[in-house]
């Protein structure tokens, strides 16, 4: 008997495997195609300490007289050492690109973990207990429904740099803006869960549950929980991408990472000044690896919603 | 001239592990005004068939040989287009479900009036006409009225009437139904199969009759065809089947059915179908884990009462409102009364709504009663609650629920899943003799060895509810409900599982509250029954008393309902 539990995770993995979320994955180009891009854009930003020509925090490895270079491929004045140019005070667009990634993504999935974490305590809270607990929750969720989730970060945003010292702003920006990204998007997830948990609920495996003696808790999370977590899969792959959206536009309307340690958005601000006077290449780079990086993690959730979805089949 | 013949048909699924052959080589006919049964359980092929001849099968699947004729004309393969039209015009569907085959949201005339102008071009006046008449001819009062009503305005056997008009309004020579009377009640389902053979012979349309029923088959069926694991059988004139079958399954399936005419020991054994293994006793119960259930702290009353509820009451709010006077409540269970003896099994009977697994489910305190009393081993409960003296009592009452596909954690493995109340409870020492327990449950249940590693889906139904009777089993129940336990599987399941439950019952000395619309099941599984109509219980007798000499109108009813398989061998009237 041992044997056949610790065998458990191996048979689990196999079943996958041989399930068809995995058949149809690897035979859908599409799928495959976002996939591979999502994991190379993480790939890229991950290690952008191992790959980056430049360290675009070391003060001292960056000279103005570099600024603005455009890449050498586009201009007469590029050098060969920036191939996507430098910005305004010299640091290499490319390098700034994958570091700046690298705090998009950490800001993206942080703040999704810390959205379903919430979501789904709240969702399942609502749709077990329901009555007096799950109007409460639901209608604190409508209200917030009814503001823009950018709103909603901006105003969070906005509190906590009030509440903050000056001096710990830059310091705490990321940490900010993780918090105010995750108390936008709880909403979702919590709205999904209850509305599974309601159906599950009464099915009678709850029921035999009940019959059983266990109490509310051990039915809750051992028994309906795992067996609503599915879609949050999807909602998670799409939040990822909304959440790198949301944290690039606070950082571009300037209230989220600062110039010092730039982000993704904080990169197209700085560029976006420059664009009328030509150079072009600052706003340009980073806003594609933007596009691509939301793209490809959009599509493949998009299919993963499908893929999942038994209708659709 | 036949109507319909089919010649050696195979019908597949393609799909990525390869051609799934759900029909194989199958060949029938259809004459004019004749109703064919097929006859089969689930998974047998026998809806593909309907499907196929229609040409609404679920894509990918397709008829991979062999012909289907239509008055002459080979059909099966017909451009779509002309398939299409064939569909409502010579060939007409009646579904399973009358709640989803018609669309909510419009008016019964729209729905027959545009069926019948697109298939017979009437005009709007005549078709309107048209409609009315239809409406008359399957049964329906006032269809002048009732016209203008939406679906929901209907009852069931009146919707799947309307289903009927439906299926007729393009004037088709042959019918196909699916099922049609599956899920209504008993009386109503007599009312349409009658319905269904009058318009046979009146119109002169040949049918085909899908179900899994022997008594549907019995009742209206010229002739039937018997289906098992894709392939045809038998097929021959209903009433030399049923008394005369040749056919080894055929044979099983009929000594399968119960009897409504008189109490039997055990149901005759069903082999032919899904590897069985009998429960053998592999270890003495009465020095076992198991048998020493009777840790008699909680004595059984002096006169064996082991349940007593008395003036039970259920009420569902259906609307609220602010105000009192505005709410609207529905009286699901009305003062019901009755005790159980230790050792007994008391049955409830009714059709669907009346109340009884309300009943149930205020017994094991799934919902709270409004009103009365349960009183079980002389300790007085009521609601779900969880203080350790509620808790022991609860402990000694468990339930096993009617559908097996939804009453077992799909995530979870059976052995967490029946070790689970025995860890709750701290009904063992340590996990090892949990498990340990878990493995005999399994094994007096009829489950083989292996069974504990695997996860539900990959069990069939009959398999599933054993396993849900080896949960319900593992916290040494002294009560068991039973929740219509055998009314989602086959016949052949069946009987498996209600020989289970008696032996289980002698052995364990349980007593049974058993629910069940099927009254040849309650028959043969209980000592005493109650009978049940909108939440009032009605009468409730020995079980040989109420079938030999009913009281209660209602009761007369329900029994001269019941399928009369008189013709079945070794059945004749005793």
């Amino acid at each position: 008997m041992a044997d056949s539990y610790s065998k458990k995770s191996n048979s689990k993995l196999k079943q996958f495997f041989a399930g068809d979320l995995w058949y149809d994955f690897h035979h859908s180009p599409v799928a495959l195609l976002s996939f591979s891009i999502s994991v190379l854009c993480l790939l890229l930003a991950l290690t952008a300490q191992l790959i980056a020509p430049f360290d675009i925090f070391d003060l001292a490895a960056i000279d103005l007289m570099d600024a603005d270079l455009p890449p050498p491929w586009a201009g007469e004045e590029g050098d060969s050492r920036f191939f996507l140019g430098t910005d305004d005070q010299g640091r290499d667009i490319w390098s700034g690109i994958l570091y700046g990634a690298q705090i998009s993504i950490f800001v993206g999935f942080t703040s999704v973990i810390i959205s379903a974490i919430i979501g789904i305590a709240l969702g399942l809270l609502a749709g077990y207990k329901g009555g007096r607990i799950d109007s409460f929750i639901m209608r604190v969720a409508d209200i917030q429904l009814s503001f823009p989730a950018i709103l909603i970060a901006l105003l969070i945003d906005g509190v906590m740099r009030g509440l903050l010292p000056r001096e710990m702003h830059d310091e705490l920006a990321v940490y900010v803006l993780i918090f105010a990204i995750s108390i936008s998007g709880w909403v979702q997830y919590a709205r999904t869960i209850r509305g599974s948990v309601m159906v599950e609920k009464n099915k009678e495996y709850v029921q035999a549950g009940q019959v059983i003696g266990l109490p509310s808790h051990i039915i809750a999370l051992r028994h309906i929980l795992p067996n609503v977590l599915n879609p949050i899969f999807v909602i998670g792959t799409i939040h990822l991408a909304s959440a790198i959206i949301t944290e690039a536009t606070l950082s571009y309307l300037g209230v989220g990472m600062s110039p010092t340690t730039p982000s993704l958005g904080t990169l197209i601000r700085i560029g976006n000044e420059y664009l009328l006077s030509g150079e072009w290449w600052i706003t340009l780079f980073p806003g594609a690896a933007l596009v691509i990086l939301v793209l490809s993690v959009n599509i493949f959730g998009d299919w993963l919603r499908d893929a999942l979805n038994p209708k659709l089949r | 001239m036949t109507l319909l013949e089919a010649k050696n048909i195979s019908i597949g699924f393609p799909s990525r592990h390869g051609m799934f052959v759900a029909v194989k080589d199958v060949s029938f006919n259809v004459q004019p005004g004749e109703i064919l049964g097929v006859v089969g359980e689930s998974g047998a092929g026998k809806s593909t068939v309907g499907n196929a001849i229609i040409a609404l099968l679920e894509p990918p699947g397709e008829i991979i040989a062999g012909e289907v004729w239509f008055k002459g004309k080979r059909i099966d393969n017909l451009p779509e287009e002309e398939k299409r039209s064939m569909r409502g015009r010579h060939i007409g569907m009646i579904f399973q479900d009358p709640q989803t085959s018609l669309d909510p949201l419009k008016t019964i005339k729209q729905q027959l009036v545009e069926t019948i102008d697109v298939h017979l071009r009437l005009g709007r006046k005549g078709s309107e006409k048209r409609a009315i008449e239809l409406l008359e001819k399957v049964g329906i009062p006032d269809p002048e009225l009732r016209i203008n009503h939406y679906p929901h305005q209907f009852s069931g056997g009146m919707r799947q009437r309307v289903v009927i008009a439906l299926a007729l309004c393009g004037e088709p020579e042959l019918i196909i139904a699916d099922e049609p009377t599956t899920a209504l009640d008993v009386s109503v389902q007599k009312q349409i199969l009658d319905l269904m053979r009058k318009l046979c012979i009146e119109t002169n349309v040949g049918m085909i009759l899908v179900t899994h029923d022997m008594g549907v088959i019995a009742e209206v069926t010229d002739r039937v065809a018997v289906m098992y694991n894709s392939k045809l059988m038998e097929i021959g004139p209903t009433s030399q089947i049923l008394s005369n079958p040749q056919h080894e399954y055929t044979k099983s399936l009929i000594s399968a059915i119960p009897r409504p005419d008189k109490r039997i020991d055990r149901f005759p054994l069903v082999s032919y179908i899904e590897q069985i293994i009998e429960p053998e006793q592999a270890f003495n119960i009465k020095e076992h884990w198991l048998g020493q259930a009777q840790e008699y702290t909680m004595p059984v009353a002096d006169d064996g009462t082991i349940l007593q509820v008395k003036d039970l009451c259920m009420r569902f709010q259906i609307s609220n409102s602010l105000f009192k006077s505005k709410r609207r409540y529905l009286d699901a269970v009305k003062g019901a009364n009755f005790t159980i003896k230790e050792g007994e099994t008391f049955g409830i009977v009714g059709e669907s709504g009346s109340g009884k697994s309300t009943i149930a489910r205020m017994v094991t305190g799934l919902y709270t009663p409004y009103s009365g009393s349960v009183n079980f081993l002389g300790k007085e409960i009521s609601a779900i609650n969880h203080t350790p003296e509620v808790l022991a009592y609860r402990r000694q009452m468990q339930m096993v629920f009617q559908d097996p596909f939804s009453s077992l954690n799909s995530r979870m493995r059976v052995m967490s899943i029946v070790a689970e109340p025995i860890m709750f409870h701290k009904l063992a020492q340590s996990r090892e003799e949990a498990e340990q327990i878990v493995l005999d449950l399994l094994k007096l249940v009829g489950m083989s060895d292996d069974a504990y590693a695997k996860y539900p889906h990959q069990f069939s139904g009959g398999q599933r509810q054993r396993i849900s009777i080896a949960r319900a089993l593992a916290t040494r129940p002294r009560f068991l409900i039973c929740d219509e336990p055998t009314s989602a599987l086959d016949v052949s399941v069946q009987a498996q599982i209600l020989n289970l439950l008696k032996d289980l019952q002698q052995e364990l000395n349980l007593s049974m509250l058993f629910i069940s619309h099927d009254l040849p099941v309650i028959r043969q599984m209980c000592d005493r029954v109650a009978v049940m109509q909108f939440g009032a219980i009605l009468e409730q007798a020995d079980t040989e008393q109420l079938f030999q000499n009913p009281q209660h109108q209602y009761t007369q009813h329900l029994l001269s309902l019941m399928p009369k398989l008189d013709m079945l061998p070794g059945r004749g009237l005793s």
